[in-house]
Order: structure tokens, then C-alpha cells, then sequence
């Protein structure tokens, strides 16, 4: 009798455990998806201000089409890759970033083709997209710190011991880090 | 071993929450205590009303560290803003580097775009900080920013007790008693010495009697009525605000 006590309070001290680092992995799990999809509104708000963007550059005639060109490819690019967040490895931030990537250094290749056009410079339509976009990109570098956050929390408790033997047998993986390719990181510093 | 000498040196270039709370921070000393108390009361007011939460902090330098990652850093550990409507912005000055930054925590992106934050840092912080009228630059650049989001929070918890009735109420006990302990003395004074009351009442006042209790004793403690800052509400920051060096 006291054996079957005894038995039966360790039964349910493991299974008491075995949820509860269960849950953990899940809300964390779900944790790193909410900030993946900051993440993404983000760089989408990077692209929604770029139809502006080239709206106002365009007026100016004598702009070098090439460079607003490059901009208007690299943002119909990006806007094909969408990610699911359940399914986030290496080769998909990879690829979603480096088409961000290339709409990062059109873009910066754009504003420093500004520099020549005191004109528009000076022009209030111009400055205020500056400043969002410029804003943008600092939201995207604080959507990105607190996702690598979130995935670092998560693979903490899916690697360490004991919540790794959980986390094995209900197939809970590592996450993939969104890495910071050189021409992402640098967001186009506009000071002009 | 070394990793953890580095983290701790970085997180001492974050000042601490100031205790007491304080809205305004001149770490870098360009205002002075006058200018400070101002803004100080200004923005109190303001969070008291609104609990909208406007922090200044200035700094010397930041010796080359990027000011916007510094000032979300900061008050997001600060957690400038409440909780719940992340209603805080900050605004940092960097004295030395000649460099602000006005961010924004996610619930006032919508009233303080990051287009209106870089007119703000353009056409009230640039031009009086080029004259070093850093006071008047902030003062405008405050005054906008309260401008922009009028109505859009209203404080729904307001301190208790805004007006001190306890201490009113105390003062007013005190007096009381101080004037009855004080008549039945001359009453006694009078009795004994056959005298009027108010001859002895005069008496009594020259004669400086061995009882301490003098009138206008009572004016200490009661003070500083108005009330402080009641201290950061974990407002969260994403980014949003815009910069400038003047």
C-alpha cells in the first residue's frame, strides 16, 4: 500500500513536470513567432513607404532613373518572400534576408543620389518620408534584437538539461537566429 | 571570465532609474536648478493629467555609441510610459557629441509620427540649441509634443488625495490646541495675579515664558504639497521617433 502511495506520488510529481516544461516550450515557442511577426510588419512598413518614396523622387526629372529602378525591383522582390513563422530555418531567414538586404542598399544608394538635389532635399513631402524611413529603420534593428531575444530564451530551454528530454521527444527544435548580414545591419544613415 | 567584465561595464553605462523619480535627468548639467524645476513641474503636470510620460535626460557624450539604440535602451529599462498604453517618450541629449534623439513609445507612434519628432528636433530643439538656449529648446520641443498629443490619454488613475487634507486637518488640531493650552495659561496667569485678560495676555507674550510653543510655530512638515513624480510605469519602446545633431 505504502509503495503504491509512494509510486503513485512520483507518477504524478513527473507528469506534473513533464506539462509543465511542455507549456514552457510552447508559450516560448509561440513567444518568438509573435516577435517574428513584428519582425515582418516592420520590414512591410519599410515597403509600403517606398511607392511614396519613388512618387516624390519621380517629380524631379532629371533623377537618374536607374537607382529608383533598382529600388522598385528589389521591393517587388522582397514582397514576394513571405515566411511562415512556424517554419523559420536557416535558409528561409536567409533568403528573406538578403531580399531585404537588397532593398536596404537600393534604398541607401537612393538617398545618398538625393545629397545632389538641394531641391528635393529641401522638399516637406521628402523630408517627412526621411524621417519614417529612417524611423523604420530603427524599428526593424528593435523587432529584430527582441526576435533574436525570444529565439535565444527558446533554444535555452530546448538545449539545456532535463527540458531537452522533453523537448526531443515532442520534437521541439532549435530556432534559427535572424543574423545580421552586413547590409542589413546598416541601416541608411540619413543625415543630411 | 572576460565576457562577463564586458556585460557588466555595458550595463553601467545605462544610469539607474533615478530615485527619488524624476521626469528630468541633466546629467550633463545645461540646465540649470531653476530651468530644471520648471520643465520638471511642466511634465509632472502633464503625466498627472494625461499619464502621458515625457522623460528628458541629457548626457555628456556617448562616445560614438548610436544615440537612438541608446535611448530605446534606456527607456525601456527605464520603462518610461504606462504598461498598458506604453504612453512615454524620451528625449535624449547628448551635450558634448551636439546630438538629440526623441523617441517614442508605441502607443504615442500614432500622435507623434516619426515625421512630426523630426520636425520638432528641426525647428524647435536645432535652432535654440545652436544658441545654447538648451532650456527654450526643450521647453518648445515639450510643448509640441503635448500639443500633438493632446486627447489622446487621459489619466484614469489620478494620485489619491491630490489636495492634502489629512495635513490640513492635523494643521488645523494643532492650532486649536495650541490656542486653548495658550488661553487657559493667561487665564491662569490672570486668576492668580488678579489681572485682566488681556493685561496678562500681554504680560505674558513680553515676559518670554520657559514654554517653547511661540506663534508660527506651525508652518514646517505641511509642505511640498503639490506632489512629486510618481515614478516610470513599464512603457515599451519599438523604435519609433526620429533624430539630429544641431
Amino acid at each position: 500500500m505504502k509503495k503504491l502511495l509512494i509510486l503513485g506520488s512520483i507518477v504524478l510529481l513527473l507528469a506534473w513536470w513533464l506539462s509543465s516544461s511542455y507549456n514552457r516550450l510552447v508559450s516560448k515557442n509561440e513567444e518568438a513567432n509573435a516577435a517574428w511577426q513584428n519582425v515582418e510588419s516592420d520590414y512591410q512598413r519599410r515597403l509600403d513607404l517606398i511607392p511614396n518614396l519613388v512618387s516624390t523622387v519621380k517629380g524631379y526629372a532629371e533623377f537618374e532613373k536607374s537607382t529608383l529602378e533598382a529600388v522598385v525591383q528589389a521591393r517587388a522582390q522582397a514582397t514576394q518572400v513571405k515566411l511562415d513563422p512556424s517554419n523559420l530555418n536557416k535558409e528561409n531567414l536567409a533568403a528573406f534576408q538578403q531580399a531585404q538586404g537588397a532593398v536596404s542598399s537600393s534604398l541607401s544608394r537612393l538617398l545618398v543620389t538625393v545629397e545632389q538635389y538641394p531641391d528635393l532635399k529641401a522638399n516637406q513631402n521628402f523630408l517627412e518620408l526621411q524621417a519614417e524611413l529612417t524611423g523604420t529603420e530603427n524599428r526593424i534593428k528593435v523587432s529584430r534584437n527582441n526576435f533574436n531575444e525570444a529565439v535565444k530564451n527558446y533554444n535555452l530551454s530546448v538545449k539545456s538539461f532535463p527540458t531537452n528530454i522533453m523537448a526531443s521527444m515532442f520534437g521541439f527544435q532549435a530556432r534559427a537566429y535572424f543574423e545580421a548580414d552586413a547590409g542589413a545591419e546598416k541601416a541608411p544613415k540619413v543625415e543630411f | 571570465m572576460l565576457l562577463v567584465h564586458a556585460s557588466q561595464l555595458f550595463a553601467q553605462q545605462y544610469p539607474e532609474r533615478p530615485s527619488p523619480p524624476r521626469l528630468v535627468n541633466d546629467f550633463a548639467s545645461i540646465l540649470n536648478p531653476e530651468e530644471q524645476q520648471l520643465l520638471e513641474n511642466k511634465l509632472v503636470a502633464y503625466d498627472d493629467s494625461t499619464s502621458t510620460q515625457i522623460a528628458i535626460v541629457t548626457l555628456k557624450t556617448l562616445d560614438g555609441f548610436p544615440i537612438e539604440d541608446y535611448t530605446f535602451e534606456l527607456a525601456e529599462r527605464w520603462g518610461v510610459g504606462r504598461s498598458k498604453k506604453d504612453n512615454g517618450v524620451m528625449i535624449m541629449v547628448a551635450a558634448e557629441d551636439r546630438k538629440v534623439f526623441i523617441a517614442t513609445g508605441y502607443g504615442m507612434e500614432g500622435t507623434i509620427t516619426d515625421a512630426r519628432a523630426k520636425n520638432i528636433i528641426e525647428n524647435s530643439i536645432k535652432p535654440n540649441f545652436k544658441a545654447i538656449r538648451y532650456y527654450q529648446g526643450l521647453d518648445e520641443a515639450t510643448n509640441r509634443i503635448i500639443a500633438y498629443a493632446s486627447g489622446e490619454y487621459v489619466n484614469d488613475e489620478p494620485k489619491r488625495n491630490e489636495f492634502p487634507w489629512m495635513q490640513i486637518l492635523f494643521a488645523f488640531i494643532f492650532i486649536v490646541l495650541a490656542i486653548t493650552i495658550r488661553v487657559n495659561q493667561v487665564k491662569r496667569y490672570a486668576r492668580i495675579n488678579h489681572l485682566s485678560f488681556w493685561t496678562a495676555w500681554m504680560l505674558l507674550n513680553q515676559s518670554a515664558l520657559p514654554h517653547r510653543g511661540s506663534w508660527g510655530g506651525f508652518s514646517g512638515r505641511g509642505g511640498s504639497s503639490g506632489g512629486g513624480f510618481g515614478g516610470f510605469g513599464g512603457g515599451s519602446f519599438g523604435g519609433g521617433g526620429a533624430g539630429g545633431s544641431w
